[in-house]
Protein backbone atom coordinates (compact mmCIF):
# COMPACT_ATOMS: atom_id res chain seq x y z
CA UNK A 1 0.00 0.00 0.00
CA UNK A 2 2.58 2.33 0.63
CA UNK A 3 4.02 2.48 -3.03
CA UNK A 4 0.60 3.45 -4.41
CA UNK A 5 1.29 6.47 -1.85
CA UNK A 6 4.63 7.04 -2.71
CA UNK A 7 4.74 8.36 -6.16
CA UNK A 8 7.99 10.03 -6.62
CA UNK A 9 6.95 12.58 -9.41
CA UNK A 10 3.70 13.50 -7.73
CA UNK A 11 5.52 14.43 -4.88
CA UNK A 12 7.78 16.69 -6.53
CA UNK A 13 4.99 18.22 -8.14
CA UNK A 14 3.18 18.84 -4.88
CA UNK A 15 5.60 19.94 -2.32
CA UNK A 16 8.08 20.88 -5.25
CA UNK A 17 6.98 24.81 -5.90
CA UNK A 18 6.26 25.66 -2.16
CA UNK A 19 9.51 23.91 -1.14
CA UNK A 20 11.50 26.02 -3.90
CA UNK A 21 9.48 29.22 -3.06
CA UNK A 22 9.88 29.16 0.30
CA UNK A 23 13.62 28.14 0.29
CA UNK A 24 14.61 30.73 -2.07
CA UNK A 25 12.39 34.08 -0.27
CA UNK A 26 12.75 32.54 3.74
CA UNK A 27 15.59 30.12 3.85
CA UNK A 28 18.34 31.62 1.46
CA UNK A 29 17.88 35.38 3.33
CA UNK A 30 18.31 34.12 6.34
CA UNK A 31 21.86 32.45 5.74
CA UNK A 32 22.57 35.65 3.34
CA UNK A 33 21.93 37.75 6.23
CA UNK A 34 24.39 35.74 8.90
CA UNK A 35 26.92 36.44 5.76
CA UNK A 36 26.32 40.21 5.75
CA UNK A 37 26.99 40.14 9.81
CA UNK A 38 30.72 40.00 8.06
CA UNK A 39 29.91 43.52 6.38
CA UNK A 40 29.57 46.73 6.09
CA UNK A 41 27.89 48.95 3.72
CA UNK A 42 24.70 48.34 1.81
CA UNK A 43 22.94 47.06 -1.59
CA UNK A 44 23.63 50.77 -3.05
CA UNK A 45 26.85 51.74 -1.95
CA UNK A 46 27.91 48.74 -2.01
CA UNK A 47 30.11 46.06 0.73
CA UNK A 48 33.31 45.71 3.13
CA UNK A 49 34.37 42.98 4.69
CA UNK A 50 34.97 43.71 8.43
CA UNK A 51 35.27 40.40 10.15
CA UNK A 52 33.53 40.48 13.58
CA UNK A 53 33.37 44.12 13.64
CA UNK A 54 30.38 44.42 14.02
CA UNK A 55 29.94 42.06 17.31
CA UNK A 56 32.15 43.89 19.06
CA UNK A 57 30.32 46.80 18.27
CA UNK A 58 26.83 45.12 19.48
CA UNK A 59 28.61 44.29 22.92
CA UNK A 60 29.37 47.11 23.26
CA UNK A 61 26.46 49.67 22.15
CA UNK A 62 24.19 51.38 24.59
CA UNK A 63 21.82 51.90 22.51
CA UNK A 64 21.35 48.13 21.71
CA UNK A 65 21.77 47.28 25.41
CA UNK A 66 18.58 50.04 26.17
CA UNK A 67 16.44 48.16 22.74
CA UNK A 68 17.30 44.82 24.46
CA UNK A 69 15.92 45.87 28.36
CA UNK A 70 13.07 47.57 26.21
CA UNK A 71 12.14 44.17 24.30
CA UNK A 72 12.55 42.30 27.41
CA UNK A 73 10.47 44.72 29.41
CA UNK A 74 7.93 44.93 26.84
CA UNK A 75 7.32 41.14 26.51
CA UNK A 76 7.20 40.31 30.41
CA UNK A 77 4.95 43.36 30.87
CA UNK A 78 2.53 42.54 27.68
CA UNK A 79 2.75 38.64 28.17
CA UNK A 80 1.75 38.80 31.93
CA UNK A 81 -0.79 41.38 31.08
CA UNK A 82 -2.74 39.78 28.30
CA UNK A 83 -2.23 36.52 29.92
CA UNK A 84 -3.81 37.15 33.16
CA UNK A 85 -6.72 39.13 31.99
CA UNK A 86 -7.26 36.19 28.97
CA UNK A 87 -7.19 33.83 31.92
CA UNK A 88 -9.58 36.02 33.98
CA UNK A 89 -11.83 36.53 30.70
CA UNK A 90 -11.95 33.04 30.29
CA UNK A 91 -12.80 32.19 33.86
CA UNK A 92 -15.42 34.99 33.47
CA UNK A 93 -17.02 32.95 30.33
CA UNK A 94 -16.78 29.33 32.06
CA UNK A 95 -18.17 30.21 35.15
CA UNK A 96 -19.95 33.48 35.56
CA UNK A 97 -21.78 33.77 32.28
CA UNK A 98 -21.85 30.19 31.13
CA UNK A 99 -24.03 29.69 28.20
CA UNK A 100 -24.70 33.43 28.11
CA UNK A 101 -20.84 34.32 27.27
CA UNK A 102 -20.97 33.98 23.45
CA UNK A 103 -21.83 37.74 22.47
CA UNK A 104 -19.15 38.75 24.96
CA UNK A 105 -16.56 36.81 23.84
CA UNK A 106 -17.12 37.83 20.05
CA UNK A 107 -17.31 41.31 21.09
CA UNK A 108 -14.25 41.29 23.23
CA UNK A 109 -11.81 39.42 20.70
CA UNK A 110 -12.78 42.28 17.76
CA UNK A 111 -10.03 44.09 18.61
CA UNK A 112 -7.03 41.78 17.67
CA UNK A 113 -8.63 41.40 13.98
CA UNK A 114 -7.99 45.27 13.71
CA UNK A 115 -5.09 46.74 12.05
CA UNK A 116 -2.62 47.79 14.30
CA UNK A 117 -1.75 51.17 12.95
CA UNK A 118 -5.61 51.77 13.09
CA UNK A 119 -5.82 50.98 16.29
CA UNK A 120 -2.29 52.96 17.31
CA UNK A 121 -3.81 56.07 15.53
CA UNK A 122 -6.85 55.74 17.48
CA UNK A 123 -4.76 55.07 20.74
CA UNK A 124 -2.75 58.65 19.88
CA UNK A 125 -5.97 60.58 19.52
CA UNK A 126 -7.27 58.82 23.49
CA UNK A 127 -4.44 59.91 24.59
CA UNK A 128 -3.79 63.24 23.50
CA UNK A 129 -2.98 66.08 25.38
CA UNK A 130 -2.36 68.85 22.31
CA UNK A 131 -4.31 70.72 20.65
CA UNK A 132 -7.27 69.42 22.70
CA UNK A 133 -7.12 66.89 25.50
CA UNK A 134 -8.29 63.06 24.62
CA UNK A 135 -10.97 61.43 26.47
CA UNK A 136 -8.06 60.32 28.73
CA UNK A 137 -6.93 63.27 29.75
CA UNK A 138 -10.66 64.57 30.02
CA UNK A 139 -11.26 61.66 32.40
CA UNK A 140 -8.31 62.66 34.24
CA UNK A 141 -9.10 66.43 34.67
CA UNK A 142 -13.09 65.18 35.75
CA UNK A 143 -11.12 63.69 38.65
CA UNK A 144 -9.28 66.96 39.39
CA UNK A 145 -6.32 66.27 38.14
CA UNK A 146 -3.88 67.55 35.74
CA UNK A 147 -3.16 66.39 32.14
CA UNK A 148 -0.67 64.26 31.39
CA UNK A 149 1.49 64.37 27.90
CA UNK A 150 1.63 60.45 27.66
CA UNK A 151 3.99 61.27 25.08
CA UNK A 152 6.38 63.19 25.97
CA UNK A 153 8.07 60.82 28.61
CA UNK A 154 9.42 57.11 27.81
CA UNK A 155 8.03 55.95 31.04
CA UNK A 156 4.47 56.96 30.41
CA UNK A 157 4.52 56.39 26.58
CA UNK A 158 5.12 52.67 27.61
CA UNK A 159 2.41 52.75 29.99
CA UNK A 160 -0.33 53.53 26.35
CA UNK A 161 1.83 51.24 24.35
CA UNK A 162 0.84 48.37 27.18
CA UNK A 163 -2.53 49.47 27.66
CA UNK A 164 -3.08 49.55 23.82
CA UNK A 165 -1.27 46.39 22.76
CA UNK A 166 -3.62 44.67 25.90
CA UNK A 167 -6.43 45.96 24.99
CA UNK A 168 -6.11 44.86 21.89
CA UNK A 169 -5.38 41.18 22.42
CA UNK A 170 -6.66 40.08 25.95
CA UNK A 171 -9.85 38.79 23.69
CA UNK A 172 -7.97 37.04 21.94
CA UNK A 173 -6.01 34.97 24.82
CA UNK A 174 -9.53 35.07 26.38
CA UNK A 175 -11.21 32.61 23.65
CA UNK A 176 -7.60 30.95 23.33
CA UNK A 177 -7.57 29.96 27.17
CA UNK A 178 -11.36 29.58 27.36
CA UNK A 179 -10.99 26.65 24.24
CA UNK A 180 -8.96 24.48 27.50
CA UNK A 181 -11.53 25.94 30.08
CA UNK A 182 -14.53 24.07 28.61
CA UNK A 183 -12.86 21.16 28.19
CA UNK A 184 -12.15 20.37 31.91
CA UNK A 185 -15.03 17.71 32.14
CA UNK A 186 -18.23 19.03 34.45
CA UNK A 187 -18.70 16.04 36.73
CA UNK A 188 -14.86 16.61 37.66
CA UNK A 189 -15.52 20.40 38.42
CA UNK A 190 -19.14 19.44 40.04
CA UNK A 191 -17.48 16.48 42.53
CA UNK A 192 -15.24 19.27 44.17
CA UNK A 193 -18.61 21.20 44.53
CA UNK A 194 -20.06 18.60 46.48
CA UNK A 195 -16.56 18.28 48.53
CA UNK A 196 -17.64 22.13 49.64
CA UNK A 197 -14.07 23.72 47.99
CA UNK A 198 -15.26 26.62 46.55
CA UNK A 199 -13.60 30.09 44.90
CA UNK A 200 -9.77 30.31 45.41
CA UNK A 201 -9.47 26.64 46.40
CA UNK A 202 -11.53 24.98 42.85
CA UNK A 203 -9.33 27.50 41.21
CA UNK A 204 -5.78 26.84 42.90
CA UNK A 205 -6.44 23.00 43.03
CA UNK A 206 -8.40 21.60 40.60
CA UNK A 207 -9.12 24.33 37.92
CA UNK A 208 -5.65 25.77 37.04
CA UNK A 209 -3.50 22.78 37.38
CA UNK A 210 -6.25 20.94 34.44
CA UNK A 211 -5.57 24.28 31.94
CA UNK A 212 -1.75 24.41 32.94
CA UNK A 213 -0.98 22.97 28.96
CA UNK A 214 -3.21 25.60 27.01
CA UNK A 215 -1.56 28.47 29.67
CA UNK A 216 1.75 27.20 29.00
CA UNK A 217 1.43 27.44 25.24
CA UNK A 218 -0.45 31.08 25.52
CA UNK A 219 2.50 31.84 27.39
CA UNK A 220 4.81 30.71 24.57
CA UNK A 221 3.08 32.06 21.93
CA UNK A 222 2.55 35.40 23.37
CA UNK A 223 6.21 35.87 24.37
CA UNK A 224 7.15 34.52 20.95
CA UNK A 225 5.13 37.23 19.69
CA UNK A 226 5.89 40.40 21.78
CA UNK A 227 9.63 40.20 21.33
CA UNK A 228 9.14 40.72 17.74
CA UNK A 229 6.78 43.51 18.46
CA UNK A 230 6.83 46.15 15.51
CA UNK A 231 3.90 47.30 13.82
CA UNK A 232 2.22 49.22 17.03
CA UNK A 233 5.02 51.06 18.42
CA UNK A 234 6.18 52.23 14.92
CA UNK A 235 2.91 53.75 14.80
CA UNK A 236 2.04 54.76 18.31
CA UNK A 237 5.47 56.51 19.58
CA UNK A 238 7.80 55.59 16.68
CA UNK A 239 10.32 54.65 19.20
CA UNK A 240 10.01 57.75 20.74
CA UNK A 241 10.48 60.29 22.37
CA UNK A 242 14.50 60.07 21.80
CA UNK A 243 14.76 56.09 21.78
CA UNK A 244 12.92 55.57 25.04
CA UNK A 245 10.63 52.75 23.26
CA UNK A 246 12.30 51.12 20.92
CA UNK A 247 12.52 47.80 20.87
CA UNK A 248 15.09 46.23 18.56
CA UNK A 249 12.95 45.80 15.75
CA UNK A 250 12.61 49.39 15.43
CA UNK A 251 16.39 49.86 15.92
CA UNK A 252 17.73 46.94 13.41
CA UNK A 253 15.11 48.87 10.64
CA UNK A 254 16.50 52.33 11.62
CA UNK A 255 20.60 51.15 11.90
CA UNK A 256 19.33 49.44 7.93
CA UNK A 257 17.05 51.83 6.39
CA UNK A 258 17.86 55.24 8.05
CA UNK A 259 21.36 54.72 8.20
CA UNK A 260 21.89 52.45 5.17
CA UNK A 261 24.03 49.57 7.94
CA UNK A 262 23.04 46.72 6.67
CA UNK A 263 26.03 44.56 8.68
CA UNK A 264 25.04 46.21 11.48
CA UNK A 265 21.18 45.51 11.26
CA UNK A 266 22.01 41.93 10.35
CA UNK A 267 23.99 41.71 13.54
CA UNK A 268 20.82 43.21 15.38
CA UNK A 269 18.72 40.77 13.84
CA UNK A 270 20.55 37.90 14.44
CA UNK A 271 20.70 39.11 18.30
CA UNK A 272 17.15 38.55 18.04
CA UNK A 273 16.55 35.49 16.24
CA UNK A 274 18.79 34.08 18.90
CA UNK A 275 16.82 35.98 21.90
CA UNK A 276 13.61 34.38 20.22
CA UNK A 277 14.72 30.57 19.38
CA UNK A 278 16.13 30.86 23.26
CA UNK A 279 13.39 31.48 25.16
CA UNK A 280 11.00 29.05 22.88
CA UNK A 281 12.97 26.17 23.94
CA UNK A 282 13.68 27.28 27.82
CA UNK A 283 9.85 27.26 28.48
CA UNK A 284 9.57 24.79 26.32
CA UNK A 285 12.00 22.48 28.34
CA UNK A 286 10.86 24.17 31.75
CA UNK A 287 7.27 23.46 30.92
CA UNK A 288 7.86 19.38 30.38
CA UNK A 289 9.64 19.48 32.94
CA UNK A 290 6.82 20.56 35.48
CA UNK A 291 4.00 18.74 33.56
CA UNK A 292 5.76 15.80 33.97
CA UNK A 293 5.90 15.99 37.85
CA UNK A 294 2.26 17.47 38.56
CA UNK B 1 -11.49 39.58 40.48
CA UNK B 2 -12.97 37.24 38.80
CA UNK B 3 -11.84 34.86 41.67
CA UNK B 4 -14.25 36.22 44.10
CA UNK B 5 -16.83 36.35 41.41
CA UNK B 6 -16.26 32.64 41.66
CA UNK B 7 -17.02 31.83 45.10
CA UNK B 8 -19.81 34.29 45.76
CA UNK B 9 -21.76 32.48 42.86
CA UNK B 10 -21.33 29.59 44.47
CA UNK B 11 -21.57 30.21 48.09
CA UNK B 12 -24.19 28.48 49.56
CA UNK B 13 -26.45 30.85 51.50
CA UNK B 14 -26.43 30.76 55.56
CA UNK B 15 -30.24 32.03 56.48
CA UNK B 16 -32.22 29.10 57.94
CA UNK B 17 -33.94 30.76 60.86
CA UNK B 18 -36.38 32.71 58.79
CA UNK B 19 -39.67 31.84 57.80
CA UNK B 20 -39.80 30.34 54.46
CA UNK B 21 -41.00 32.89 52.21
CA UNK B 22 -39.25 35.32 53.87
CA UNK B 23 -36.25 33.92 53.41
CA UNK B 24 -37.31 32.79 49.86
CA UNK B 25 -37.50 36.37 48.39
CA UNK B 26 -34.64 37.16 50.50
CA UNK B 27 -32.21 34.75 48.96
CA UNK B 28 -33.50 35.76 45.73
CA UNK B 29 -32.38 39.42 46.59
CA UNK B 30 -28.95 38.04 47.92
CA UNK B 31 -28.36 36.05 44.90
CA UNK B 32 -29.17 39.64 43.25
CA UNK B 33 -26.77 41.10 44.94
CA UNK B 34 -24.06 38.54 44.63
CA UNK B 35 -24.13 38.37 41.24
CA UNK B 36 -23.80 42.27 40.28
CA UNK B 37 -20.15 42.28 40.58
CA UNK B 38 -19.79 39.86 37.53
CA UNK B 39 -22.55 41.81 36.65
CA UNK B 40 -20.61 45.20 36.92
CA UNK B 41 -17.57 43.31 35.87
CA UNK B 42 -18.99 42.80 32.49
CA UNK B 43 -20.45 46.24 31.77
CA UNK B 44 -17.10 47.29 32.39
CA UNK B 45 -15.46 45.69 30.14
CA UNK B 46 -17.95 46.18 27.55
CA UNK B 47 -17.39 49.59 27.93
CA UNK B 48 -13.72 49.17 27.51
CA UNK B 49 -13.78 47.59 24.18
CA UNK B 50 -16.50 49.63 22.49
CA UNK B 51 -16.24 53.09 23.86
CA UNK B 52 -13.41 53.75 21.78
CA UNK B 53 -14.94 52.65 18.87
CA UNK B 54 -17.93 54.21 18.79
CA UNK B 55 -15.63 57.81 20.19
CA UNK B 56 -13.42 56.88 16.81
CA UNK B 57 -17.33 56.51 14.76
CA UNK B 58 -18.29 60.16 16.29
CA UNK B 59 -15.07 61.45 15.32
CA UNK B 60 -15.21 60.70 11.74
CA UNK B 61 -18.36 63.05 11.37
CA UNK B 62 -17.01 66.38 13.35
CA UNK B 63 -15.41 69.40 11.40
CA UNK B 64 -11.85 70.44 12.25
CA UNK B 65 -13.37 73.30 14.65
CA UNK B 66 -15.27 70.88 16.51
CA UNK B 67 -12.60 68.96 16.89
CA UNK B 68 -10.29 72.03 18.16
CA UNK B 69 -13.46 73.79 20.42
CA UNK B 70 -15.31 71.61 21.54
CA UNK B 71 -15.14 68.95 24.69
CA UNK B 72 -13.78 65.51 23.26
CA UNK B 73 -17.22 64.15 24.73
CA UNK B 74 -19.22 66.14 22.59
CA UNK B 75 -21.80 64.70 19.98
CA UNK B 76 -20.97 65.79 16.11
CA UNK B 77 -23.59 68.44 15.04
CA UNK B 78 -24.05 66.88 11.39
CA UNK B 79 -24.00 63.31 9.95
CA UNK B 80 -22.58 63.82 6.32
CA UNK B 81 -19.63 62.36 4.70
CA UNK B 82 -17.28 65.34 3.74
CA UNK B 83 -14.53 63.70 5.80
CA UNK B 84 -14.64 60.23 4.39
CA UNK B 85 -14.84 61.94 0.83
CA UNK B 86 -12.05 64.19 1.77
CA UNK B 87 -9.45 60.80 3.30
CA UNK B 88 -10.98 58.77 0.17
CA UNK B 89 -9.59 61.40 -2.68
CA UNK B 90 -7.58 64.13 -1.28
CA UNK B 91 -5.95 61.33 1.22
CA UNK B 92 -5.13 59.03 -1.88
CA UNK B 93 -7.61 55.93 0.26
CA UNK B 94 -8.64 54.93 -3.01
CA UNK B 95 -4.94 54.21 -4.36
CA UNK B 96 -4.01 52.90 -1.24
CA UNK B 97 -6.83 50.30 -0.79
CA UNK B 98 -6.69 49.28 -4.47
CA UNK B 99 -2.32 48.83 -3.54
CA UNK B 100 -3.76 46.23 -1.00
CA UNK B 101 -5.89 44.30 -3.24
CA UNK B 102 -3.49 44.06 -5.76
CA UNK B 103 -0.80 42.53 -3.34
CA UNK B 104 -3.02 40.46 -0.74
CA UNK B 105 -5.06 38.74 -3.55
CA UNK B 106 -2.99 37.49 -5.60
CA UNK B 107 -0.13 36.12 -2.87
CA UNK B 108 -3.27 34.55 -1.19
CA UNK B 109 -4.14 32.65 -3.59
CA UNK B 110 -1.05 31.42 -4.78
CA UNK B 111 -0.24 31.14 -1.23
CA UNK B 112 -2.92 28.58 -0.50
CA UNK B 113 -2.08 26.62 -3.23
CA UNK B 114 0.70 25.86 -2.37
CA UNK B 115 0.58 25.62 0.99
CA UNK B 116 -2.38 23.31 0.88
CA UNK B 117 -0.57 21.08 -1.79
CA UNK B 118 2.37 20.77 -0.04
CA UNK B 119 0.22 20.19 3.57
CA UNK B 120 -1.22 16.83 1.74
CA UNK B 121 2.54 15.67 0.27
CA UNK B 122 3.72 16.18 3.78
CA UNK B 123 0.87 14.15 5.34
CA UNK B 124 -0.68 11.93 3.34
CA UNK B 125 2.05 10.78 0.73
CA UNK B 126 4.87 8.58 2.06
CA UNK B 127 8.41 9.34 0.95
CA UNK B 128 11.60 9.52 2.53
CA UNK B 129 12.45 13.07 4.12
CA UNK B 130 9.37 13.77 4.32
CA UNK B 131 9.71 14.87 8.28
CA UNK B 132 12.53 16.62 7.34
CA UNK B 133 10.81 19.19 4.87
CA UNK B 134 8.55 19.72 7.39
CA UNK B 135 10.35 20.26 10.13
CA UNK B 136 12.05 22.97 7.73
CA UNK B 137 8.68 24.93 7.15
CA UNK B 138 8.26 24.58 10.81
CA UNK B 139 11.77 26.44 11.38
CA UNK B 140 10.21 29.18 9.33
CA UNK B 141 7.54 29.83 12.00
CA UNK B 142 9.83 31.06 14.26
CA UNK B 143 12.23 32.93 12.24
CA UNK B 144 11.80 37.09 12.91
CA UNK B 145 11.02 38.90 9.80
CA UNK B 146 13.49 40.82 10.22
CA UNK B 147 16.05 38.30 9.28
CA UNK B 148 15.32 38.08 5.92
CA UNK B 149 14.17 41.86 5.10
CA UNK B 150 17.79 42.99 3.78
CA UNK B 151 18.83 40.24 1.36
CA UNK B 152 15.32 40.41 0.38
CA UNK B 153 15.62 44.11 -0.23
CA UNK B 154 19.37 43.70 -2.37
CA UNK B 155 17.57 40.93 -4.66
CA UNK B 156 14.26 43.01 -4.65
CA UNK B 157 16.45 46.06 -5.87
CA UNK B 158 19.23 44.32 -8.37
CA UNK B 159 16.49 42.40 -10.44
CA UNK B 160 14.51 45.58 -10.58
CA UNK B 161 11.36 44.76 -9.01
CA UNK B 162 11.80 47.49 -6.38
CA UNK B 163 8.93 50.08 -7.85
CA UNK B 164 6.60 47.79 -7.91
CA UNK B 165 4.39 45.85 -6.09
CA UNK B 166 5.84 42.35 -7.04
CA UNK B 167 8.03 42.39 -4.43
CA UNK B 168 5.06 42.68 -1.70
CA UNK B 169 3.25 39.63 -3.75
CA UNK B 170 6.70 37.63 -3.87
CA UNK B 171 7.36 38.14 -0.31
CA UNK B 172 3.55 37.54 1.42
CA UNK B 173 3.49 34.41 -0.81
CA UNK B 174 6.94 32.69 0.76
CA UNK B 175 6.41 33.97 4.18
CA UNK B 176 3.08 32.87 4.77
CA UNK B 177 3.52 29.40 3.65
CA UNK B 178 4.97 28.08 6.96
CA UNK B 179 2.13 28.61 8.82
CA UNK B 180 -0.24 27.34 6.14
CA UNK B 181 1.79 24.25 5.01
CA UNK B 182 2.15 23.41 8.77
CA UNK B 183 -2.01 23.45 9.54
CA UNK B 184 -2.93 22.20 6.11
CA UNK B 185 -0.99 18.88 7.15
CA UNK B 186 -3.03 19.73 10.69
CA UNK B 187 -6.03 19.01 8.82
CA UNK B 188 -5.10 16.37 6.68
CA UNK B 189 -4.32 14.26 9.42
CA UNK B 190 -7.60 13.81 9.90
CA UNK B 191 -8.50 12.12 6.77
CA UNK B 192 -8.09 8.48 6.74
CA UNK B 193 -5.41 7.26 4.21
CA UNK B 194 -7.73 4.89 2.43
CA UNK B 195 -9.37 7.54 0.91
CA UNK B 196 -7.05 8.68 -0.78
CA UNK B 197 -5.79 5.07 -1.64
CA UNK B 198 -9.08 3.96 -3.11
CA UNK B 199 -8.98 6.87 -5.59
CA UNK B 200 -5.41 5.96 -6.83
CA UNK B 201 -6.33 2.15 -7.29
CA UNK B 202 -8.90 3.50 -9.54
CA UNK B 203 -5.96 4.97 -12.02
CA UNK B 204 -6.20 8.96 -11.01
CA UNK B 205 -2.65 9.73 -10.62
CA UNK B 206 -1.57 11.73 -6.66
CA UNK B 207 -1.34 14.59 -8.23
CA UNK B 208 -5.27 14.41 -9.66
CA UNK B 209 -6.49 12.52 -6.56
CA UNK B 210 -5.32 15.90 -4.54
CA UNK B 211 -6.93 18.33 -6.84
CA UNK B 212 -10.33 16.28 -6.96
CA UNK B 213 -10.15 14.99 -3.33
CA UNK B 214 -8.31 16.42 -1.20
CA UNK B 215 -8.72 20.04 -2.24
CA UNK B 216 -12.67 19.79 -2.63
CA UNK B 217 -12.76 17.68 1.05
CA UNK B 218 -10.32 20.56 2.88
CA UNK B 219 -13.03 23.21 1.57
CA UNK B 220 -13.93 24.48 5.03
CA UNK B 221 -10.07 24.08 6.13
CA UNK B 222 -8.53 26.15 3.49
CA UNK B 223 -11.40 28.94 4.00
CA UNK B 224 -9.95 29.38 7.70
CA UNK B 225 -6.44 29.35 7.38
CA UNK B 226 -6.88 31.56 3.93
CA UNK B 227 -8.83 33.83 6.17
CA UNK B 228 -6.25 33.74 8.94
CA UNK B 229 -3.76 34.88 6.72
CA UNK B 230 -5.77 37.70 4.93
CA UNK B 231 -5.86 39.03 8.18
CA UNK B 232 -1.84 38.87 8.60
CA UNK B 233 -1.17 40.13 5.02
CA UNK B 234 -3.79 42.96 5.14
CA UNK B 235 -2.36 44.13 8.68
CA UNK B 236 1.07 43.57 7.78
CA UNK B 237 3.42 47.23 7.92
CA UNK B 238 6.86 45.91 8.00
CA UNK B 239 7.02 43.95 4.63
CA UNK B 240 5.03 46.86 3.09
CA UNK B 241 7.14 49.92 4.97
CA UNK B 242 10.01 48.09 3.50
CA UNK B 243 9.59 47.60 0.05
CA UNK B 244 7.23 50.19 -1.42
CA UNK B 245 9.75 53.18 -1.70
CA UNK B 246 7.00 55.57 -3.58
CA UNK B 247 3.71 57.13 -2.53
CA UNK B 248 2.09 55.40 -5.42
CA UNK B 249 2.64 52.15 -4.15
CA UNK B 250 1.70 52.32 -0.06
CA UNK B 251 -0.70 49.63 1.15
CA UNK B 252 -3.77 50.58 3.17
CA UNK B 253 -1.49 50.65 6.41
CA UNK B 254 1.60 52.29 4.72
CA UNK B 255 -1.00 55.24 3.52
CA UNK B 256 -2.70 55.35 7.22
CA UNK B 257 0.84 55.74 8.67
CA UNK B 258 1.89 58.45 6.54
CA UNK B 259 -1.69 60.10 6.63
CA UNK B 260 -1.37 63.37 8.31
CA UNK B 261 1.52 63.70 6.14
CA UNK B 262 -1.04 64.21 2.84
CA UNK B 263 -2.38 67.34 4.60
CA UNK B 264 -0.49 70.63 6.14
CA UNK B 265 -1.42 70.23 9.53
CA UNK B 266 -3.42 67.49 11.15
CA UNK B 267 -6.80 67.02 9.76
CA UNK B 268 -8.51 65.47 12.41
CA UNK B 269 -11.96 65.09 10.60
CA UNK B 270 -10.30 63.48 7.65
CA UNK B 271 -7.62 61.11 9.97
CA UNK B 272 -10.83 59.65 12.04
CA UNK B 273 -12.61 58.98 8.86
CA UNK B 274 -9.36 57.11 7.63
CA UNK B 275 -8.99 55.06 10.34
CA UNK B 276 -12.82 54.46 10.35
CA UNK B 277 -12.86 53.01 7.02
CA UNK B 278 -9.92 50.74 8.05
CA UNK B 279 -11.99 49.62 11.28
CA UNK B 280 -15.03 49.38 10.10
CA UNK B 281 -14.37 47.41 7.11
CA UNK B 282 -12.98 44.56 9.11
CA UNK B 283 -15.98 44.96 11.74
CA UNK B 284 -18.25 44.18 8.72
CA UNK B 285 -15.95 40.72 7.58
CA UNK B 286 -15.84 39.82 11.12
CA UNK B 287 -19.68 40.01 11.91
CA UNK B 288 -20.19 38.15 9.54
CA UNK B 289 -17.12 35.35 9.57
CA UNK B 290 -16.49 35.84 13.12
CA UNK B 291 -16.72 32.34 14.12
CA UNK B 292 -14.20 31.19 11.58
CA UNK B 293 -12.40 34.11 12.57
CA UNK B 294 -11.96 33.50 16.07
CA UNK B 295 -11.28 29.72 15.70
CA UNK B 296 -8.93 30.55 12.65
CA UNK B 297 -6.97 32.93 14.50
CA UNK B 298 -6.38 30.81 17.40
CA UNK B 299 -5.57 27.96 15.59
CA UNK B 300 -2.85 30.41 14.27
CA UNK B 301 -1.40 31.38 18.00
CA UNK B 302 1.64 29.61 17.05
CA UNK B 303 2.91 32.76 14.92
CA UNK B 304 2.55 34.82 17.70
Amino acid sequence: MEQVLGDRKSVAILVGPALIVYSLVMLVPVFWSLGYTLFEGNAVTGFRYVGFANFADLIGDSKVHDALWFTIRYALVITVGQVLLGYGLALLYVFVLRRYSSLVRTLVFFPIVLPTVAVALLFQQLFAVAPQNGVVNSLINVFGADSIDWFGDGGTAFIVIAIMDIWRSMGFYGVLLYAGLVEIPEDVLESARIDGSGGWRMLRHIVLPLSLPVLVSAIIFSINGTLKVFDSILALTNGGPGTSTSPLTIYMFQTSFTYGEYGYGSSVALLLTIICLMVTVVIFRASRRDLTKG
Amino acid sequence: MTSTDLSTSQAPSGLATRPASRRQTRTRRLRRWRRLPGHLLVALLLVVVTYPLVWLLLGSFKTQTEFLEESVFSLPSQFNFDNYVEAWTTGNFSQYVLNSIIAVGPSLFLMMLLGTAAGFALEVLVWKGRAGVLLLFLAGIMVPMQMILLPLFTIYFQTGLTGTLWPLVITYTATGLPLTVFLMATYFRAVPREVFEASTLDGAGLVRAFFQIGLPMMRNAIFTVGLVQFFFFWNDLLIALTFTNSGELRTLQVGLLNFSGQFGTTQYGPLFAAICLNVFGMLVLYLVLNKQVQKGLTAGAVKG
